[in-house]
């Protein structure tokens, strides 16, 4: 019985966790354009300076 | 004082790969008065923050510089796909917290299953209990809301029995976690809102992805011109703010963007984006012009009349609102299924609870019953069924070519039993290709694309075009001069050589009926150079394969007879001639009105009330973006084929559907009795739940090959 209220809300904390960072990603415009991510790190940054 | 930033997007057709990316963002950035571009490539577009003194035609100039066609968005084809994104979203957000309270919940009631008694028990239903009812107020909100809004009306919908469902297995579930029960259905009621979540979402992301592909090939018909203003000098505007009195310049090659009267200037136009005609229109001074024609020859100068919504243009956008009204009253499968099986359920449900007072069972058992056959009658699988079943065909039919903006445009193109063509753009190409070879020798041909490529006329373009397809490199002309209404000439190994009107190089008036132009080097007799807007490559095999399907054919056109029998004759199809957009539209709602079921074929402007109007409707993707905004779907290349293609595929679709149904209802003659006769617990409501929609995804999946 102890070990469950220690597993419970460890259990429960890492589901939010996992929860609310999607949420933020959503929100963050992170899944706006999942084709040019893939691209983006193809791009050689060096020498062309920002 | 920070200057306010404007905010331009444009398409991008052209940007393929990283280097594409890195191109114009870096190419972009050295632009005085860019603040920052961003290239999305899921969507194909470039977002540029800029000063807005900056105008979108100095951007699109940029971007050209750079190798890129692009085209700024139509706002308001933008705004609906940004509509669709925010509601894709929610509907995501509501997914991943049934998500997450489904797992938790089912890892509570698996310890509950697996002879968890006593305290224990009632701490996991209550803890259950707080981790459901959050997750079912916040993720059941689509399906509150469409109920209640059937409800109000009326009607019902699929979502009625889902709502009651839910609600009162949360209710009955939390009674029974208050009063130490055996057996709760939260695990029941969020797993159900997470499965048909899925359904909404996979609807929905379809939904976006044809949008947002639509929008990128959506080219503005006029997005604004060149106004002279009173103290001589010019400045673009966008077209909502010309007004009527401006003088508005038109270079050959562009489109109108008002209506007007032509003040200063010859010039022929193009009007068949507006009434399918495809014979170039003279124009003088004193003529009546109107918004959305290419001008062609030479630049002219209008006095505006009417502008933004009261151009001819904006009266054909409201004859298509309209016209597409008898659309949003068509009932989508799942929903007339929803007809049938709500009003069954509910009866059954009440049924049960009835039987079970009757024959002496307390309150509470009868209502735990109740609860039982509207969970295992809840429609998950039918849920799932129909959206499953679509966006795997939209998916097929997307790497085909095809992009259907929504599931029920597939459920009405499998229904459809007549089809009716536009033909200008539809059955033909809708731009201008050489008639027959080109009459001109291989030392001629790249000195030719070396002047068509300096012009921007749609014949010069067209001949480039041509040439370059044949794969000749353009030959180095110099001093290039292009007098409008005339032609081009250059200067090569000493010779002058001039592309232009066949009066201009003494050839005598242009001949046939369509496009010509003619071609001269030194002191060569000069040469006819013909051009036809010619049928689409398959458009007789794809005639043929629409009637083997058992849709009858035939040809709506604005152009003149002369113009359109040579197309029927080829096509062995009938023809009605000279329509209007009106007459258009009244073709449609007659055939409809006789309970036919049209599909209509279109591209321009003067098909949109009838695009609209028809049951279902098909646009080519070089169709202007009225055209592209009325249709169900666009399939993109020169090909006419994807037309067949996509009834058969919307047909194969409808049956997967049906199975789907079969196989849903099927699991409920089986599964409902065991609930009715009370020996559902909730571990079989969640098996059988998991297992039917399972089945129903799987036979989904088989559509993935329908578009070959």
């Amino acid at each position: 019985m102890n070990g469950l209220a220690f597993l419970i809300p460890v259990a429960l904390g890492l589901g939010l966790a996992g929860l609310g960072s999607f949420l933020w990603s959503l929100a963050a415009g992170q899944y706006e354009d999942l084709d040019g991510a893939a691209l983006r790190i193809l791009i050689d940054d060096d020498g062309a300076g920002e | 004082m920070t200057a306010t930033l404007a905010r331009s997007e444009f398409t991008l057709p052209g940007v393929r790969c990283a280097g594409c990316i890195a191109k114009i963002e870096r190419g972009l950035a050295p632009v005085s008065g860019v603040r920052t571009a961003r290239v999305n490539m899921t969507t194909k577009r470039v977002a540029i923050e800029h000063d807005p003194a900056l105008t979108p035609a100095a951007l699109r100039e940029a971007l050209a510089g750079l190798g890129f066609d692009a085209q700024p968005i139509a706002d308001l084809a933008a705004g609906d796909a940004d509509a669709g994104a925010a509601e894709s979203r929610r509907l995501l957000k509501a997914m991943a917290v049934a998500g997450f309270a489904a797992m938790n919940v089912m890892l509570l009631s698996v310890s509950v299953w697996s002879g968890a008694s006593g305290a224990t028990r009632e701490l996991f239903h209550w803890l259950s209990a707080l981790i459901a009812m959050p997750a079912v107020a916040y993720a059941g909100q689509p399906f509150f809301r469409s109920a209640w809004a059937a409800l109000k009306r009326g009607r019902t919908n699929m979502d009625v029995p889902i709502s009651i469902g839910v609600i009162l297995a949360t209710a009955l579930s939390l009674f029974e976690t208050a009063t130490g029960g055996p057996h709760a259905y939260f695990d029941g009621a969020v797993s159900l809102l997470f499965f048909l979540l899925v359904g909404r979402v996979l609807d929905s992301v379809m939904r976006d992805r044809a949008r947002s592909g639509v929008a990128a090939l959506l080219r503005e018909t006029a997005p604004g011109g060149t106004v002279l203003l009173p103290d001589g000098s010019t400045a673009w505007r966008r077209a909502a703010a010309i007004e009527p009195g401006m003088r508005l310049l038109v270079s050959a090659g562009e489109r109108l963007a008002a209506d007007g009267v032509v003040d200063t200037g010859r010039s022929s136009l193009d009007l068949s984006l507006i009434t399918g005609e495809s014979r170039p229109e003279p124009v003088a001074e004193g003529d009546r012009v109107v918004a959305g024609t290419l001008n062609l020859d030479a630049p002219i100068i209008l006095q505006v009349t009417a502008s933004g919504d009261r151009t001819v243009i904006a009266e054909i956008a409201r004859l298509m609102d309209a016209a597409g009204q008898g659309r949003s009253r068509y009932v989508r499968i799942a929903d007339r299924a929803a007809r049938l099986y709500a009003p069954a359920v509910h009866t059954l449900a009440l049924a049960s609870f009835l039987g079970w007072l009757a024959i002496g069972a307390g309150w509470h058992q009868a209502l735990m019953v109740a609860v039982a056959v509207l969970i295992i009658t809840c429609p998950c699988a039918l849920g799932l069924a129909v959206p499953a079943a679509q966006i795997v065909a939209a998916g097929a039919l997307m790497r085909r070519g095809i992009l259907v903006k929504d599931g029920s445009a597939l459920e009405r193109l499998a229904e459809a039993d007549l089809v009716r063509f536009d033909k200008t753009g539809t059955l033909t190409l809708g731009r201008p290709v050489p008639r027959e070879p080109l009459p001109l020798t291989d030392a001629e041909r790249p000195i030719a694309l070396g002047l068509a490529r300096a012009s921007s006329h749609p014949v010069a373009r067209a001949l480039a075009a041509a040439l370059q397809a044949d794969g000749v490199r353009a030959a180095p002309v110099t001093e290039l001069k292009e007098t409008p209404g005339f032609g081009i000439e250059g200067r090569i190994d000493g010779l002058v050589a001039r592309l232009g009107r066949t009066e201009w190089l003494g050839l005598g008036p242009a001949g046939h009926d369509g496009l010509e132009t003619g071609f001269r080097l030194g002191d060569d007799p000069p040469k006819r150079l013909r051009f036809d807007d010619a049928l689409r490559p398959d458009a007789a095999a794809a005639v043929r394969a629409l009637t083997a399907l058992g849709l009858a054919p035939a040809i709506l056109s604005g152009d003149r007879g002369e113009a359109v029998r040579p197309v029927a004759a080829a096509l062995g199809i009938p023809a009605e001639v000279k329509m209007s957009p009106q007459d258009k539209l009244a073709a449609i709602e007659r055939l409809e009105a006789e309970g036919r079921r049209v599909l209509m074929v279109g591209d321009g402007l003067n098909d949109g009330p009838a695009l609209a109007a028809g049951h279902v409707s098909l646009a080519p993707a070089s169709a202007s973006d009225v055209g592209q905004t009325a249709a169900d779907a666009v399939f993109l290349g020169d090909s006419l084929s994807p037309v067949p293609v996509a009834v058969r595929a919307a047909r194969r679709t409808l049956r997967v559907v049906r199975q789907n149904f079969a196989l849903a209802i099927g699991y409920n003659v089986l599964a409902v009795p065991l609930a009715v006769a009370g020996l559902v617990t909730p571990l079989i409501a969640a098996i059988a739940m998991s297992v039917s929609s399972l089945i129903v995804v799987a036979n989904a999946l088989r559509l993935r090959g329908c578009a070959r």
